[in-house]
């Protein structure tokens, strides 16, 4: 009895430092801690992540949340962003006047527009074939079929081979299976208003769906910082409410 | 009616272009005439202009029925000129078509040997019928009765022109021709003994012409930026498949890459018919490209990134593949633009957010806007309500207006009242659920519109 509980121990540990971010390089953190102690640590790098906009009109913001997670992954290598031309029809074009206004340089987006879901996946598939990128989105249009669990894990290992992160895009959060490392589901939040009652920062919702690494889901709202490139906690809770009542809503 | 063309059966019965055809009728009851058709002419000589590329790339027409071919240094691919003449030779008259040619050092000169033969009369000095007249009363009939004569006295009499066009038709003035198509910078050409069907030989051959290429472009200190291959098939068609690279290259791998990328992305696979028997490999524009030293360590990022681009803009069409730029302008559809990520971007610096602030345009930009119905204070209020895609927003914060005037000096009659287009009050709006959303009423209340109407342009992350 004794003998199996020390070798089951000793499976769990070695199983752990497997499953174990492996620091460095390898993970981007948030920049906001109480995701990162989430995360143990953050979100792998070359790896495939899931961002799904909780309705379709949370798109605009899910579209940000990869944007700002590629930026978080790759300090200052290219963008690429692969999307279909249907999308363009039903969220309109990617404006590089509103990527500035994330905080980050249009000049690293290179924008690929295929003409359906395969040919988004084969040039999703060569772009993490390619060192020199810092990050992908691909954002599949509609329900997407064609990216399936093969699909996907064509995408994963051709990431995991050249360290590249890639951030997958999808309309809902459908039940469909899929390879990726994490599955997030995105929303917009209300923003703390500015003086005058003027919409605040960008404020969004996330809730960690599914973790490969056994991570348990949870969900939180917080704040881009687009001077500093992390994620914090909206102003309210971190300026107005006095820290007897933030300790409890942190508890 | 006039009779413009005869065959050679008519003009043996003495029917000649130019006779009156009543009066070849009158000769000859049983002539068949066709209409003069001179557009077919045309095509049918662009036709054989075409198949002519297989010779050389640089083919000009001489309407309405001649064509020039400057065949220098081509002649090593078909064993020599003479035999690349009798080749073509014996090509059209395959075809058809009965020919006239001649073989000479300059354009002139071999234009003037095919048209009039070898003893080259006046006529082909191509003047006009006074001067023609002129030279025939001299007792001058022939070019080689000129070409004895000192010529300063004929420019006197008949024109400089006269003496300068003797002198390219003698060829010792030598004016190039101006091809139909764009020159390639270099090419490089093989010929096959039998038409080949086979892609994958197809593919062998290009990489190896990719390869002399590669070593005549290294010589000259340069590399390629577009490439075309054209397949000359033994029917006559021409098929032609470019690429472009973003960095002037001469790498042959990675051309056959392109190519390769390109013949899967073609709409009909590649349709070799009887076989192709010749096949060229253009290179059309070239830049300076300096030898490259290998590094100890490999990094190229920036390269790597550059072949990425290049093939995904093959595959899948350069305006697929795009980069941003920013524009000088305050109508925010204007403000930034795409540009094909193969092409230099255009500098022009973007505009630098204020920190703290949030972001002032959203990520996500109709064009064109949407329509939407709004619920606004009249003149200039926020919005209080909207409805957009069958769902009724109400909005809890907003900020503006953002007033946008229309660009009216780039108009037509913009400075006319009525004329310079309408003013944009722009809000920055939030609904009950948080979305944010980028609204615009267009029009000024009253003076520019009686009831203005709303649009959405944007959404924010």
């Amino acid at each position: 009895m004794s003998d199996s509980s020390i070798s089951l121990a000793r499976l769990k540990r070695r199983l752990e430092r497997l499953e174990r971010p492996r620091g460095g390089p390898c993970f981007f953190p948030f920049g906001y801690d109480t995701v990162d102690a989430r995360l143990r640590g953050g979100l792998a790098r070359g790896a495939l992540h899931e961002l799904c906009a909780a309705e379709a009109e949370d798109h605009a913001t899910a579209s940000g949340f990869a944007l700002m997670l590629a930026v978080r992954a790759s300090s200052a290598g290219p963008i690429l962003w692969v999307r279909e031309d249907k999308g363009k029809r039903q969220h309109g074009r990617i404006y590089a006047s509103g990527i500035v206004e994330l905080g980050i340089d249009p000049g690293r987006v290179t924008l690929v527009t295929a003409p359906d879901t395969l040919c988004a996946l084969r040039a999703g598939a060569d772009i993490l074939g390619c060192t020199g990128v810092g990050a992908l989105v691909i954002e599949p249009w509609g329900e997407a079929r064609a990216l399936d669990l093969t699909a996907s894990r064509k995408l994963v290992l051709a990431a995991e081979k050249s360290g590249v992160a890639a951030f997958i895009l999808r309309d809902r959060a459908a039940s469909f299976a899929s390879a990726a490392a994490t599955r997030w589901t995105v929303a917009t939040a209300p923003s703390v208003a500015l003086p005058g009652n003027a919409p605040g920062q960008v404020t969004l919702s996330v809730e960690l769906v599914r973790h490969r690494g056994g991570i348990p889901p949870f969900g939180l709202v917080m704040e881009w910082d687009r001077d500093e490139h992390v994620f914090r906690e909206p102003a309210l809770s971190r300026a107005v409410l006095p820290a007897a009542q933030r300790r409890q809503m942190a508890a | 009616m006039r009779i413009v063309a005869v065959d050679a059966q008519a003009l043996s019965q003495g029917i000649a272009p130019g006779m009156a055809l009543a009066d070849a009728r009158a000769r000859l009851p049983d002539l068949a005439a066709v209409d003069h058709d001179p557009a077919a002419d045309a095509a049918l000589l662009a036709r054989v202009a075409d198949d002519c590329d297989r010779y050389t790339p640089m083919v000009a027409l001489d309407p309405p029925d001649g064509l020039i071919l400057d065949v220098t240094g081509c002649g090593h691919v078909w064993g020599g000129e003479a035999a690349l003449v009798a080749n073509l030779a014996t090509r059209l008259k395959r075809a058809g078509l009965s020919l006239r040619r001649a073989l000479a050092e300059t354009p002139d000169r071999a234009r003037a040997l095919a048209r009039y033969g070898n003893e080259l009369p006046i006529l082909a000095l191509d003047l006009d019928e006074e001067r023609t007249t002129a030279l025939r009363r001299a007792g001058l009939t022939t070019i080689a009765d000129l070409a004895t004569r000192p010529r300063a006295p004929l420019a006197a009499r008949f024109g400089v022109e006269m003496v300068a066009k003797l002198a390219r038709v003698l060829g010792e003035e030598n004016v190039r021709i101006t091809p139909r198509r764009v020159p390639p910078a270099l090419f490089v050409m093989r010929r096959f003994a039998e038409p080949i069907a086979a892609t994958s030989y197809v593919l062998a051959t290009l990489e190896a012409l990719a390869g002399e290429a590669q070593t005549s472009l290294r010589e000259c200190g340069s590399g390629g930026r577009r490439f075309v291959t054209s397949l000359f098939r033994s029917d006559g068609e021409i098929q032609r498949l470019s690429i472009e690279t973003g960095a002037p290259t001469r790498d042959p791998a990675l051309l056959m890459r392109l190519f390769r990328e390109r013949i899967d992305a073609l709409a009909d696979p590649l349709d070799p018919g009887f076989g192709y028997d010749a096949l060229r490999f253009d290179v059309i524009v070239t830049e300076p490209l300096g030898a490259v030293q290998l590094g100890l360590e490999r990094q190229d990022t920036g390269k790597d990134l550059a072949v990425l681009v290049d093939r995904l803009s093959t595959r899948l069409g350069s305006h697929r593949v795009q980069r941003f730029a920013s524009r000088d302008t305050h109508i925010p559809e204007q403000a930034c633009f795409a540009f094909p990520a193969m092409a230099p971007p255009p500098f022009q610096p973007w505009p630098v957010p204020e920190p703290g602030e949030p972001p002032l345009r959203p990520l996500h930009l109709f064009d064109p806007p949407q329509p939407i119905t709004a619920i606004a204070e009249v003149p200039d209020g926020p919005p209080r309500r909207f409805q957009w895609r069958q769902k009724v927003h109400i909005v809890v914060r907003y900020e503006g207006p953002e007033r946008v005037a229309s660009e009216w000096w780039r108009r037509r009659e913009g400075y006319e009242p009525g004329k310079g287009g309408l003013t944009r009050d722009y809000f920055r709006v939030e609904d009950e659920r948080g979305r944010r959303y980028w609204l615009f009423r267009h029009g000024l209340y009253g003076s520019e519109a009686q009831s203005p109407d709303w649009y959405l342009h944007g959404l924010f992350a």
